[in-house]
């Protein structure tokens, strides 16, 4: 192998830009420069994962300045889900994020939880826990296949996608969907695991190494792949706080940084992972940090295969959850609790909470405020892919445009949660 | 425990659902921002999240009972008797979710309170990652940020009219453009 060039390395302090820490600014002497050109990219560009725009100043192929347009897949999901009562507020929440469904609505689960003051059953925690870490891995599956195809790696797609699709007939196989399965339900699951899971599980359990494994062989010796991430996009570890970032743009900037070892939900704190952290800051790190929290998540999901307690799947409050279908024909008690849980929905007390968890793109927060009612008063979701959006324009200084689609795939953005 | 006493402008603590809340006065936020992260350590903004509280209070909340803690017959509302949800000082509240990146992960909300018109000084100077999230609050909620360097729309239209997550803003309102409009 070729001895590698010597590449830009990671920075120490900040270089946010200034005074919009969002907006790369073209110097001032080259301001009403004829060779600075400005280029609309976006909305609807194939490596834009949606409909980010991006107005650039380009000097040559040399990105001068930056702005990222964002509002273009606005649908109002949190205003939507201030005109439905609380247990149908679930469904919207796994639509913000359509990529990593589950963790949206685990995250907003947990916040009515909270406010209610519900034990949830040890089964449905395992379960979620379980749920939620496929569905970290078919998350990150989606961005390396999407990633390296931007980056000219064709197959990488195609067996990034087999996978997914592995991950997609489990989500079917437990909740009867593929995508946005809503299976959590306030107080635990929607309906037990059916039997054949577990098999199927196990399998993928030990597929997956071997497919992580397997890509890579395919880009970690390609030169093509090393050349386009390494000493891109880079971000310190001060800017990359400062800027509010989370997930494995933080921990590929050397940020020691996990919701789920620093502030254990679920049952992360009874189960043994490695959080990976990689010092450089650049396109490279993030991409090692995901390929490595893959081969984490896989070892969460065999642990709680291993482990899984029996008991219940939901809590046994029937002032919130809907009774057992069979006990409508013979309980009248049963018919009145489903009948009034389904027309009014059920009453959450007073109060206002947030609740965070590490969904696949970071910090995933819910902000939920009810006034005593059976609706929410105000939703509001701290989607990681808004603020992962916020670094472009730091982690673009000096950057050429062909860099430009690296380092925006490298933040992992999805523009549903961007928009909501 | 964290000694929050000495926090510029601060109005009220509460404990609520095992989370600490600082209300403090609006034109000091900035100074409260500043004792929170270089004193105290809350180095991450987490979210800013406002709400609009127009309504509030004005009709009495009553449904189908939630919690076993919630199921005293007398109390009002368990029964079909409404009960109004306690008085809120103004119409909007923008809370900051603070985080502090060290063990224990310990989060603290701070807490403004504004009427509509009156504007917050903003924390971009403090935390770069507020600039979007202050552009969104303007946006959906009609709420003005001074010192904000690029306070303009960011989730609607530029020319968009009204702001969408106010409460006296009905749904299913907004205007329908036709191309032959124009």
């Amino acid at each position: 192998m070729a001895l590698a060039p010597e590449r830009p390395r990671i920075y120490e302090g900040t270089r946010i830009p200034s005074p919009t820490p969002t907006v790369l600014q073209v110097p001032a002497d080259l301001k009403s420069s004829e060779d600075v050109l400005t280029v609309n990219f976006g909305p609807n560009h194939p490596s834009t994962h949606g409909v980010l725009r991006l107005v650039v100043d380009l000097h040559g192929e040399e990105v001068l300045g930056l702005a990222a347009v964002v509002g273009y897949l606005h649908t109002g999901f949190e205003k939507n889900m201030e005109q439905k009562s609380w247990w149908k507020a679930i469904t919207y929440a796994p639509r913000i994020d359509y990529v990593s469904f589950q963790n949206n609505e685990l995250v907003f689960v947990l916040a009515v939880e909270k406010m209610l003051g519900l034990e949830v059953p040890v089964r449905a925690t395992w379960m979620r826990m379980l749920l939620a870490e496929l569905n970290r891995i078919h998350s990150h599956l989606v961005w390396l296949g999407t990633a390296a195809l931007e980056l000219g790696a064709i197959s990488m797609f195609w067996y990034c996608f087999r996978e997914r699709d592995r991950i997609l007939d489990l989500f079917e196989l437990v909740a009867g969907f593929r995508m946005h399965t809503r299976y959590f339900q306030v107080g635990g699951l929607a309906e037990d695991v059916p039997p054949g899971f577990w098999d199927e599980c196990a399998k993928f359990v030990e597929l997956m190494p071997k497919a992580v494994d397997d890509y890579e062989s395919l880009v970690d010796r390609s030169e093509i792949w090393l050349e386009r991430t390494q000493g891109l996009g880079l971000l310190s570890a001060d800017d990359a706080i400062a800027l509010g970032q989370s997930g494995p743009v933080l921990r590929g900037s050397g940020v020691d940084w996990d919701l789920r070892r620093a502030q254990p939900y679920l049952a992360y704190d009874q189960v043994d992972f490695r959080v990976p952290v990689y010092q450089e800051g650049d396109v490279y790190a993030r991409y090692r940090v995901r390929m490595e929290e893959m081969r984490e998540s896989v070892k969460i999901v065999d642990q709680a295969l291993r482990r899984m307690p029996g008991g219940p799947w939901i809590a046994d409050d029937r002032k919130v959850v809907l009774p057992p279908r069979e006990e409508l024909h013979t309980s009248m008690e049963s018919l009145i609790h489903h009948f009034k849980i389904v027309t009014e929905g059920f009453r959450v007390p007073e109060g206002e909470v947030y609740v965070a968890v590490e969904s696949p793109r970071g910090e995933l927060g819910c902000y939920a405020v009810s006034d005593g009612g059976p609706k929410p008063w105000r939703v509001k979701f701290r989607a990681p892919s808004f603020v992962a959006l916020q670094a472009t324009a730091t982690a673009m200084s000096n950057a050429l445009i062909a860099d430009m689609i690296a380092i925006v795939g490298s933040l992992d953005t999805v523009m549903g949660e961007v928009d909501r | 425990m964290l000694n929050f006493n000495r926090v510029p402008g601060l109005v009220e603590v509460q404990d609520r659902h095992g989370e600490t809340t600082l209300v403090v006065d609006a034109p000091r936020v900035v100074d409260s921002a500043l004792h929170l992260r270089d004193e105290l350590g809350f180095n991450f903004l987490s979210d800013l999240a406002a709400t609009d509280y127009l309504g509030w209070g004005k009709a009495g909340v009553s449904g189908y009972i939630g919690t076993p803690a919630g199921r005293d017959l007398n109390e009002p509302s368990t029964q079909g008797y409404q009960r109004l949800p306690g008085a809120k000082p103004q119409r909007f509240s923008i809370s900051y979710h603070l985080l502090a990146l060290r063990e224990g992960a310990p989060r603290v909300r701070l807490q403004v309170w504004v009427d509509d018109g009156q504007s917050v000084p903003s924390v971009v100077s403090v935390w770069p990652t507020a600039d979007w999230f202050e552009r969104e609050a303007w946006d959906l909620f009609g709420i003005a940020f001074d010192g904000h360097p690029n306070l303009s729309r960011i989730l609607m239209d530029d020319d968009w009219e009204g702001h969408p997550l106010r409460k006296d803003y009905p749904i299913g309102g907004e205007p329908v453009r036709f191309s032959g409009d124009e």
